[in-house]
């Protein structure tokens, strides 16, 4: 895999890996900004709206054909929040074009795609059309609603917007209802023709062309890009403190069968001087993994749920732990929680804890490499961290990770909210329902909620 | 023992394949390059055998026992437990139970070999007790607690009541908080021996590794003894729905649906009906469809829509769904187009195109090493290669993918479940 980082235009930086592992190339074009209340949910509805008709594929109908010509390639839009930067853009899948007959030109074909995307969409008089607008609003309106569906997701959002309720990270990377409602096609048009000139781009190359052919292309398809000056001002305002001397409580009732608690830490004076790998060994341990505290402790030991983990935000500073229990042992279950984090904090911690913890994350960092979407994510949010190492390197920083490092790290954290979402004690009707039950299923879904850029840093 | 390996230098893969004197099925697909193993390790068990003929005598068992047994297997009679051993090495083991198999798995990227020994080890080294057995009684009333708060399945499980009717495919693969409460140590013995039997198993892999290396480790811990292969009695189902919509109101934000058909699978050539199958509703409702670009348009749908052919056990069916303010608008503008296309077939660009699309598509899902062993695990079930997709995609035709059209998405056959808003009204 060779590796390298250049600016190919103002304020435009490609990332490329080049790499013959993959049959599907990864491509990402990404615009940063800051996160805002104001301005999140336009931000959001842009690459929506842009992904509905270009001046030569009119429509969505035309877009989608021509990606099946292309051999199936995707593009679809991406909204992220990494630490307070929103991310908003394009993510493609290429099929390499050694898999296909020849002449099959993906890769152009995509490049030119997305820059058509991006700048040169449907107008009318010089504006995003209304009907696309008016539409895809409609759409990020359902789907910020449609969030509420997954309830554990729901509670990891609720307590974070609780927690962080004076602080830009409380909003959501699609924004909320009220400023999204609000949303017009002048209003948008303006916002997109100003983060086209002054937010910084990242764009992500993995797969088999080499630098200059992708450089190549990219400057052909980016060549109208307009830029203005760069803000560079962008950034992630760290708070090391609790907001209160005592946690706060928060507790929301719904019709749900079982009891979702989160518990909110702020890491403290460990994002001073961030140890990246210490930090991801300590979250690891605590409830990163099937050999966590939590999961042997919480689930194994007392069987109080089926589920208990933890997430760490290393963007912004903070430890999430999560655990869904019936609703009469929560307070167990959080009893429990504290408990592990104190133990850690105590220094107890086995060889063994230690071993499979650093195992743990050195594991999951080199499994980044064999996948171009999880480098993707690597790579842009180490790029938003300004650090400036490999997945594998990370990896091998965890063998000098110690016990007291850990034990420091808990000791420094302050809890800043205890969040729970409790049955409503209405309707019981939960007891004939159906579902599948898979392990593997459960795991995605953690992956998704773990999958975040921020924890990848 | 003969290796077969079959090479597609198009793809750039080789699938090795063999069956061992235990009757043990082995796939392994050797990739250089790679720091990651994955390795899968399963049971052609699963939630709808729940009655089955082994030495001529019949078994009945409560429902959620594939699934217990899933639960229980990590225990080890040392006391220690495999799932624990595995992650202190750096591994990521799980596992799941579905409708027809019974799965554990691990990614690496360290200690390969010393993992894939504990893995055959703890899957066929039954060990309960009384205490472990009813311990883990709290733990899965929670996991079924926790679906009971996941709209997606209970609207998937509220068209499998609609489609079948008396198969056990109607119910949840963990049983219910009742069914698991008759569950003991003893009957996870009888149902591991039945079913946990090399015979009836399949071990696939890929990663970094010498396919002979596998086998000889796969045999010196399962050992050469050949057992007996149950025969699940699994009723056929093949009536349509007396009822074809239900609706149940949940906290959700707006209106979710799946509707679907079931079908009978002919069984004769199983890649190629599954390949059939998800072109034909690639062109029916992909992205890139007239009837997916119009309901869009119009509000109907939004990019929650998927669709999905599954094959489990016995059975076939097709769903579709998502969310929508009209789901039974959705309903009726997908069955006329069905009939549109059952009586005009599609057209010859677009199929070309879909067919371009679907190609990209499985390259992507010839990346997975997940996926690749996953699908091999049900391919050597059903005697196929996950690698002759591409083959067998370049010949089907666009009639095929009319016929089933036509034979699948009938209106008598095709059932609508929805889940509504509280306190909204009705679809």
């Amino acid at each position: 895999m060779e590796y390298s980082r250049s600016e190919i235009m103002s304020g435009v930086t490609l990332t490329h890996i080049r790499s013959d592992k993959f049959k599907t190339a990864c491509l990402s074009v990404n615009l940063l900004t800051q996160l805002k209340r104001e301005t999140a949910s336009m931000n959001a509805l842009l690459p929506l709206v842009l992904r509905r008709g270009t001046a030569l594929y009119g429509d969505m109908e035309a877009i989608s054909r021509r990606l099946d010509e292309l051999y199936g390639a995707a593009i679809e839009p991406v909204i992220r929040r990494i630490g307070e930067i929103q991310c908003v853009g394009f993510i493609a899948s290429v099929p390499e074009e050694d898999f296909l007959p020849a002449g099959s030109g993906t890769l152009r074909g995509v490049c030119e795609l997305l820059g058509q995307l991006l700048l040169t969409p449907k107008t009318r008089g010089g504006l995003l059309l209304p009907d696309y607008v008016d539409s895809e609003r409609e759409k990020l309106l359902e789907m910020i609603r449609a969030r509420l569906n997954d309830k554990l997701g729901w509670a990891v959002s609720r307590c974070i917007e609780e927690m962080c309720c004076c602080e830009d990270f409380a909003v959501d990377r699609l924004g909320d209802e009220e400023s999204a409602e609000a949303i017009r096609y002048q209003k948008l048009t303006k916002q997109y023709r100003a983060l086209l000139q002054s937010s910084p781009i990242e764009i992500f190359y993995c797969g088999r062309a080499d630098k200059k052919r992708v450089e190549d292309l990219l400057r052909d398809a980016f060549a109208a890009l307009p830029r203005g000056e760069i803000d560079y001002e962008i950034g992630t305002d760290l708070r090391l403190n609790a907001l209160e001397d005592e946690p706060r409580e928060y507790t929301e009732l719904m019709n749900v069968a079982q009891s979702k608690l989160v518990i909110g830490w702020r890491l403290g004076e460990a994002m001073e001087e961030p140890d990246f790998a210490a930090l991801r060994v300590f979250a690891s341990l605590f409830g990163g993994s099937t050999a966590s505290k939590l999961f042997t402790n919480v689930r194994e030991k007392l069987s109080l749920c089926y589920f208990a983990s933890c997430v760490a935000d290393l963007h912004k500073g903070l430890l999430l732990a999560y655990a869904g229990t019936d609703a009469e042992r929560s307070e167990e279950a959080r009893k429990e929680i504290f408990a592990q984090l104190a133990a850690i904090g105590n220094g107890e911690i086995t060889d063994e804890e230690l071993e499979a913890a650093r195992a743990d994350v050195r594991s999951s960092l080199r499994a980044v490499l064999d996948s171009q979407g999880s480098m993707e994510g690597f790579c842009l949010s180490a790029a938003l961290a300004g650090a400036d190492y490999t997945p594998e390197e990370l990896g091998e920083l965890c063998a000098d990770v110690t016990k007291e490092q850990l034990a420091a790290i808990a000791q420094g954290c302050e809890c800043d909210m205890v969040y729970l979402l409790a049955p409503d004690g209405g309707e019981e009707d939960g007891e004939e329902e159906e579902r599948e039950i898979s392990d593997e299923e459960l795991a995605a879904f953690e992956e998704e909620e773990n999958g975040d850029p921020e924890t990848n840093v | 023992m003969e290796i077969r390996k079959q090479t597609y230098n198009e793809l750039g893969e080789t699938l090795c394949s063999a069956k061992l004197a235990n009757g043990l099925r082995v796939r392994v697909v050797p990739k250089k390059g790679f720091s990651g193993f994955f390795a899968c390790f399963g049971t052609y068990y699963g939630s709808v055998m729940r009655s089955f003929l082994l030495g001529g005598e019949r078994k009945d068992t409560p429902a959620g026992v594939a699934h217990y047994l899933e639960h229980k297997m990590f225990d080890m009679p040392d006391g220690d437990n495999a799932l624990q051993s595995m992650t202190a090495t750096g591994a990521d083991p799980n596992a799941f139970t579905g409708f027809d198999e019974t799965v554990y798995h691990f990614h690496c990227t360290e200690r390969f070999e010393e993992n894939l020994r504990t893995l055959l080890r703890f899957v066929t080294t039954p060990y309960f007790t009384p205490e472990t057995v009813e311990k883990e009684q709290g733990i899965i009333s929670q996991e079924i607690r926790m679906y009971d708060d996941l709209p997606d399945y209970a609207v998937y499980f509220e068209l499998m009541k609609l489609l079948y009717r008396t198969h056990p495919l109607r119910d949840d693969i963990a049983g219910t908080v009742e069914s698991i409460a008759e569950i003991d140590a003893e009957t996870l013995y009888a149902c591991h021996k039945a079913f946990y039997t090399p015979g009836n198993m399949c071990l696939c892999v890929e990663g970094d590794v010498e396919p002979e290396e596998i086998c000889r480790i796969a045999e010196e811990i399962l050992g050469t003894e050949k057992g007996e292969v149950p025969q699940p009695l699994i009723p056929e189902e093949n009536g349509a729905p007396e009822q074809l919509c239900t609706e149940r109101k949940m906290s959700v934000s707006a209106p979710l649906f799946l509707l679907g058909a079931a079908f009978t699978p002919s069984g004769e050539d199983a890649l190629r009906e599954r390949i059939v199958a998800r072109l034909a509703l690639r062109l029916l409702c992909s992205p890139s469809s007239a009837f997916y670009t119009r309901l869009y348009r119009e509000g109907l749908l939004n990019r929650s829509f998927s669709y999905e052919a599954e094959f489990p056990a016995n059975a076939a069916l097709v769903t579709a769904g998502g969310e929508s303010r009209d789901p039974k608008r959705v309903y009726d503008e997908l069955l006329r187009e069905a009939e549109r296309v059952a009586a005009e077939g599609f057209d010859a660009a677009d199929f070309e195109r879909a067919k371009r699309a679907s190609l990209g598509a499985r390259l992507r899902g010839f990346e997975d090493f997940d996926s690749v062993c996953l699908s091999a695990f049900e391919g050597a079930r059903l005697g196929y290669s996950v690698f002759d997709a591409p083959a067998v995609l370049a010949s089907v035709t666009a009639e095929e993918c009319r016929a089933f059209v036509a034979r699948v998405l009938t209106r008598e056959r095709t059932a609508l479940s929805v889940i509504l808003p509280e306190g909204g009204a009705g679809a």
